[in-house]
């Protein structure tokens, strides 16, 4: 495989396609551009003339660009695929990634094949760093009204920390819940039923 | 109950002629016949195309051409598509920004929507005062290249002496973003389905300037799109969904839901635009009450065979295929009347023997056509300029 295709990645998030872009690079792709805009897309599709074209699959102007792709005199005939046509797991593990390649024709298959799996590994890496960010941020959440939930029992059961700890916990067990959940429900109820305007603070 | 509902996903795009399957999800229509409908909204005809081919959906609100260019290849996935009902005729109109409007107003066009002839003759007149004046090509933007829209724009510029590849510029965006392309020149004028054309109006000063109906009446435009194996592997689901949608037609048919169907469909997770520029494909103000989209009244679910090929056809004469390409009988099997015949006549529908649409009727108000529990009135068909 010789590294030396034109690449372009098309995609709004600016962070996405950059990472995109550093594997690429690091794979040894040097001619690897990025468009977060279509505006003046057919110029900047003739300045590059990308073998490969990269898109996120949500980009709502994925029917434009097969337009301009249709269009386009700059390559002689770029048609629209998913690498190699009868390659259906590759497609399925595309799109479930969210992204999708448009190459030129002419472009044989094991040229194109790391360039996408690049792409979509590095896809998958963004959701999964996206998903890890929700996660951590929603731990953070959940600590702090498990907090302030404690507090409520502590104070109107006169439960000490650790059996107020055990009984959420419990209580979650059988509700087959989060015990982040069952917390925001008993805040919830206790803002309803005592008045309780709790910040987690000892009163 | 809820575990016995059996999940099906449809996408679709945010337009008024997504209702049908909105409401078969929304109203109970598609839970009454035992399935989960889940729609999901998507941003592109590409990604409703490649998802519905690779079975992240099971369903699709689809342009009526794309099983058409599925079955001649011209997708990127090779998975043939089926059309077993129309979603409904009509739909789309032109919309023209504010300063086109005044040059065809200064040309002789005293009403809008006009009519296609006078305002094709009009609209030629200012493409040439503007190539006389040096000024750039006209862009007009349609939502796909393989789209009615695409093909009646097309078609009713080359009536008019208009070449739509030399004279003026067919740009492609989505939808949602026409009436901002509008409003900020980078299009005089579109041809998509509403409500974007009422929402442009409101907010870009143009005009709506011609109606679909008024360039071909009770066309085709969306399809129920479904992968090829539907019939012989799910074919109880397939019963029960085409069941579903055609409940959801005819309620969507019926003018008396029409203030909840508007309530429903500006949703915020559905079309997420007020009722007031919903309102005007419904209640006659574009085109005559009933004629502008049809839900389902005039066999508006009939996916004829005949109008696969006409696609086909267009396809040709606009160069998206070779002159030798294409082959008439492929296309024809996209398209599935005898699906949604049986599926009528389970409701005690009659509905028309013959696949293909009969031949306009010359100034009348319909025709009367054999159907499989009698006679079926359909409504005037064909063309403004009576071609074909």
């Amino acid at each position: 495989m010789s590294p030396d295709l034109s690449i372009l990645i098309l995609d709004e998030n600016r962070i996405r396609a950059a990472i995109i872009e550093t594997g690429l690079r690091e794979a040894g792709h040097t001619r690897v551009s990025i468009v977060s805009d279509m505006n003046g897309i057919v110029r900047r599709i003739a300045e590059t003339a990308p073998d490969v074209i990269v898109i996120d699959l949500e980009n709502p102007n994925r029917d434009q660009l097969e337009h301009v792709l249709q269009m386009s005199r700059v390559v002689e005939r770029p048609i629209a695929m998913f690498v190699d046509r009868s390659d259906t797991e590759m497609m399925a593990s595309a799109i479930e990634a969210g992204v999708s390649a448009y190459v030129v024709d002419g472009l044989r298959q094991d040229r194109v094949k790391p360039i996408l799996d690049m792409a979509i590994a590095r896809f998958n890496a963004y959701s999964r760093l996206k998903s890890e960010l929700e996660d951590t941020r929603r731990a953070l959440e959940d600590r702090k009204v498990i907090d302030r939930a404690k507090a409520i029992l502590i104070r109107t059961r006169g439960l000490t920390e650790d059996e107020a700890h055990h009984l959420l916990r419990r209580t979650a067990m059988q509700q087959s819940a989060r015990m982040g959940d069952v917390a925001r429900a008993l805040v919830a109820s206790a803002e309803l039923l005592l008045g309780e305007k709790s910040t987690g603070d000892e009163p | 109950m809820i575990s016995a509902l059996k999940p099906l996903r449809l996408g679709f795009i945010p337009l008024m002629d997504a209702a049908i399957p909105i409401v078969a999800a929304r109203k109970g229509f598609a839970a009454a016949h035992g399935i989960d409908l889940r729609l999901v909204r998507e941003t592109s005809w590409a990604n409703i195309r490649d998802r519905l081919a690779i079975g992240h959906l099971d369903a699709a609100h689809l342009l009526a051409p794309m099983p058409v260019a599925a079955a001649l290849g011209l997708a990127p996935l090779d998975t043939p598509l089926i059309a077993p009902m129309a979603l409904g005729a009509g739909g789309n109109a032109i919309t023209f920004s504010a300063d086109l409007t005044n040059a065809l107003r200064e040309a002789g066009i005293v009403r809008f929507p006009a009519e296609p002839s006078a305002l094709g003759r009009a609209l030629r007149a200012v493409i040439e005062a503007r190539v006389a004046a040096r000024k750039e090509r006209l862009i007009f933007g349609v939502v796909h290249p393989y789209s009615a829209h695409n093909y009646e724009l097309r078609y009713w510029l080359a009536a008019s002496g208009i070449d739509p590849d030399c004279d003026i510029e067919i740009a492609i965006l989505p939808p949602p973003f026409m009436p901002d392309a509008l409003a900020s020149r980078k299009i005089d004028g579109f041809c998509v389905g509403e409500p974007w054309n009422s929402v442009a109006c409101r907010h870009s000063g143009g005009a709506i300037v011609l109606t679909k109906s008024a360039i071909w009446r009770a066309s085709p435009e969306k399809v129920l799109a479904l992968r090829e194996d539907w019939p012989d592997e799910r074919p109880g689901d397939l019963a029960a969904l085409l069941q579903a949608m055609l409940d959801a037609a005819f309620w969507c048919e019926d003018a008396a839901n029409r203030t909840e169907l508007v309530q429903m469909l500006s949703a915020s997770d559905m079309l997420d635009q007020p009722p007031e520029v919903l309102l005007p494909s419904l209640d006659g103000t574009l085109d005559g009450p009933g004629r502008f989209l049809t839900y389902a009244t005039g066999m508006a679910n009939f996916p004829w065979k005949s109008d696969a090929e006409w696609f086909l056809g267009q396809m040709r004469r606009w160069g998206q295929i070779g002159p030798g390409q294409g082959d008439p009988a492929g296309v024809r099997a996209a398209f599935r009347p005898d699906l949604l015949r049986e599926a009528l006549l389970a409701r005690g529908v009659s509905a028309p023997l013959a696949d293909d649409r009969p031949a306009a009727a010359e100034g009348g108000a319909g025709l009367i056509v054999p159907g499989t529990l009698g006679d079926v009135r359909l409504p005037r068909f064909g063309f403004f300029d009576a071609g074909c």
